[in-house]
């Protein structure tokens, strides 16, 4: 039964699922890697991308990449919102541990059941011309709803890894991670600059939804699902680490493939959890922390 | 004093819901109360460690879920009793809930929140992988013949839940009051003060886990006879984590009287709404209530009260 041609299919297509965990973890990576504000409603918002790409798509037959990165505006001022919000009732007052973490939760409730109610539990898919299409690499077959969200991936990791280490604001974010007090005597508002960073991070959820969407078929609770793979794949990468992030959402993209390759689909969703207690357990500061 | 009155009408509230058992004829009504009275455990148990602890736990759903399975496999396996499936579903929960306190308790408390919220959707994978209880499609279990003095078995299961709501909440108010609870007040306050004048701060939160994961568990090992048909999906159903954080946070995390006010009106509410309204519209309104009690009213209700009693007489 095993063969060599099947390894290596196994971990291309783990290799391409990682690029596209990628995608879905940066945003987590920027609002509770660097800057502490613990977003678990962070799966929620990807659905939610993946939902509107859906109504672009079916609509006017917008390509689900374009749909997410046109939301990707509007995503962001809901991102502003939410951290207002976030910020003016519990982390002004130091309320963030318990109260903070139960409104992320209620938020991202909310928006499974609105989904609900709106939409229903069917699955829901886009039609794009590379979803369904395959091309051949030697024996490796490369599955074109697999490659496009790989590329997309990664060309938001290099992106969000360029914004950070060489623009002056991204540096100032940097800082805000480092030493918040600092970066204020220096004269800069690090709640502002909180504020922006965590829109950039929900900007994200905009195009790693429509990503989604082009892998499989999506229904309003299947958020649950990754709420283990993007904490996982944060805490794996070091907390922030933009470059240990991508690694992190490539092990656990090939460890899931090898998963479901030789134990059954079923178990791919105990792997995110294990590494998960396996890095609190044995290095809690992750692959590249800081 | 104080403590002998309480302990009277708590043996009161048992005797009275065992009479009613007799008066009584409609089984929806118990049916009803059992789930109302379920709350009254789950949310009581997330208080000991959220309310007085400071730490939250999103995984309900899993020791609920966790406290059933082992009831299913016990009945599958062995046919014990009632009483020893509970104390089993408890032992496995609380065991459940001191090893990921243990991985994840001695880090920012962060973590064991991540933990617990990816926990749920663990189990029902192992459960839906597990043929022995049922596998995904889940499996029927039979009750066994009505106790004495009881006309049928939800009556009798009500009954068993009311004394466990009621033990409950005196072991909440057990802890509030002794040392242990101004241990676990202290964490919740400042942690590193707390560690500083040798509060074992560890020790403490493995107790809350540990005691919070065995109630959850002893509410969800009855499960399985209420139901008669137990299938993953409605043991681990999000719902539980939802409903047994939203109460105490609604009616007030402060003292015991909260969660049992908090989940007494969502639970009732929530049984009434189901049977009125869709039960989509009964979740839409728990999470803006809990969305907007976080925000507007932290103390919640237990918490106005007394902010209005005090203004009336200053």
């Amino acid at each position: 039964m095993f063969t060599f041609e099947l390894l290596a299919n196994v971990l291309v297509a783990g290799i391409l699922l990682g690029g596209f965990y990628a995608a879905i973890s940066l945003g987590l990576s920027l609002s509770f890697g660097l800057l502490d504000i613990v977003n678990i409603a962070h799966p929620a918002f990807i659905i939610f991308g993946s939902y509107m790409a859906y109504l672009l798509n079916t609509t006017w037959g917008v390509d689900p990449v374009l749909a997410g990165l046109l939301f990707a505006g509007p995503f962001y001022f809901l991102g502003v919102t939410v951290y207002r919000i976030y910020y003016e009732s519990f982390e002004k007052t130091g309320a963030e541990s318990l109260r903070g973490l139960v409104f992320f939760f209620g938020i991202f409730f909310l928006i499974e059941v609105i989904f609900i109610i709106t939409f229903g539990v069917d699955y829901r898919l886009v039609r794009a011309p590379y979803i369904g299409e395959s091309f051949h690499v030697g024996v490796v077959g490369i599955a074109g709803r697999l490659f496009v969200p790989f590329l997309v991936g990664v060309a938001m990791t290099v992106a969000l890894y360029l914004f950070l280490s060489k623009t002056f604001f991204g540096k100032a974010v940097m800082g805000v991670a480092q030493d918040s007090l600092a970066v204020r005597l220096m004269g800069a508002d690090p709640t502002r600059l909180k504020t922006i960073a965590f829109g950039i991070g929900i900007a994200t959820t905009s195009v790693a939804g429509a990503l989604l969407i082009i892998i499989g078929p999506v229904e309003p609770s299947i958020g649950r699902d990754y709420i283990g793979r993007v904490f996982a794949i944060t805490v794996l990468g070091g907390m922030g680490s933009i470059a240990g992030t991508f690694v992190a959402a490539l092990i656990l993209g090939v460890a899931e493939s090898l998963t479901s390759a030789f134990f059954g689909p079923s178990w791919s969703l105990a792997v995110s959890f294990g590494i998960l207690l396996l890095v609190l357990a044995v290095r809690p500061a992750g692959l590249f922390g800081r | 004093m104080k403590n002998k009155s309480l302990l009277w009408v708590a043996i009161g509230v048992v005797v009275l819901g065992f009479a009613l058992t007799g008066v009584m004829e409609n089984r929806y009504y118990y049916k009803a109360g059992y789930i109302v009275l379920q709350f009254v455990v789950l949310a009581t148990a997330w208080n000991i460690l959220g309310g007085y602890t400071g730490y939250v736990n999103f995984g309900s759903g899993a020791f609920f879920g966790i406290g059933a399975y082992t009831a299913v496999f016990l009945i599958q396996a062995f046919k014990l009793p009632l009483l020893l499936l509970l104390i089993s579903g408890g032992v496995v929960a609380a065991l459940l809930g001191l090893g990921i306190g243990y991985l994840t308790l001695r880090l920012k408390g962060i973590f064991f929140s991540i933990a617990t919220l990816a926990l749920a959707v663990v189990l029902e994978t192992l459960v839906v992988n597990w043929e022995y209880v049922g596998g995904g499609a889940g499996i029927p279990i039979v009750h066994p013949r009505e106790p004495l003095f009881f006309s049928n078995y939800d009556e009798f299961l009500f009954v068993v839940m009311l004394v466990l709501a009621v033990v409950a909440l005196a072991i909440a108010r057990f802890i509030e009051n002794s040392r242990i609870g101004r241990g676990l007040a202290a964490i919740r306050d400042s942690e590193e003060a707390a560690e500083c004048m040798g509060v074992p701060t560890l020790k403490l939160k493995l107790f809350a886990t540990t005691v919070s994961g065995f109630l959850m568990g002893m509410a969800g090992a009855p499960f399985p006879y209420y139901v008669t048909y137990v299938e993953p999906s409605s043991a681990f159903d999000l719902n539980y984590a939802v409903n047994s954080l939203a109460m105490p946070m609604i009616g007030g995390t402060a003292t015991w009287i909260g969660p049992l006010v908090g989940a007494g009106l969502l639970a009732t509410a929530q049984q009434w709404a189901t049977v009125t309204v869709s039960s989509e519209m009964n979740l839409l309104i728990v999470g803006v209530l809990l969305v907007g009690f976080v925000v507007f009213a932290p103390e919640g209700i237990v918490g106005l009260v007394q902010k209005l009693w005090k203004r009336r007489d200053p």
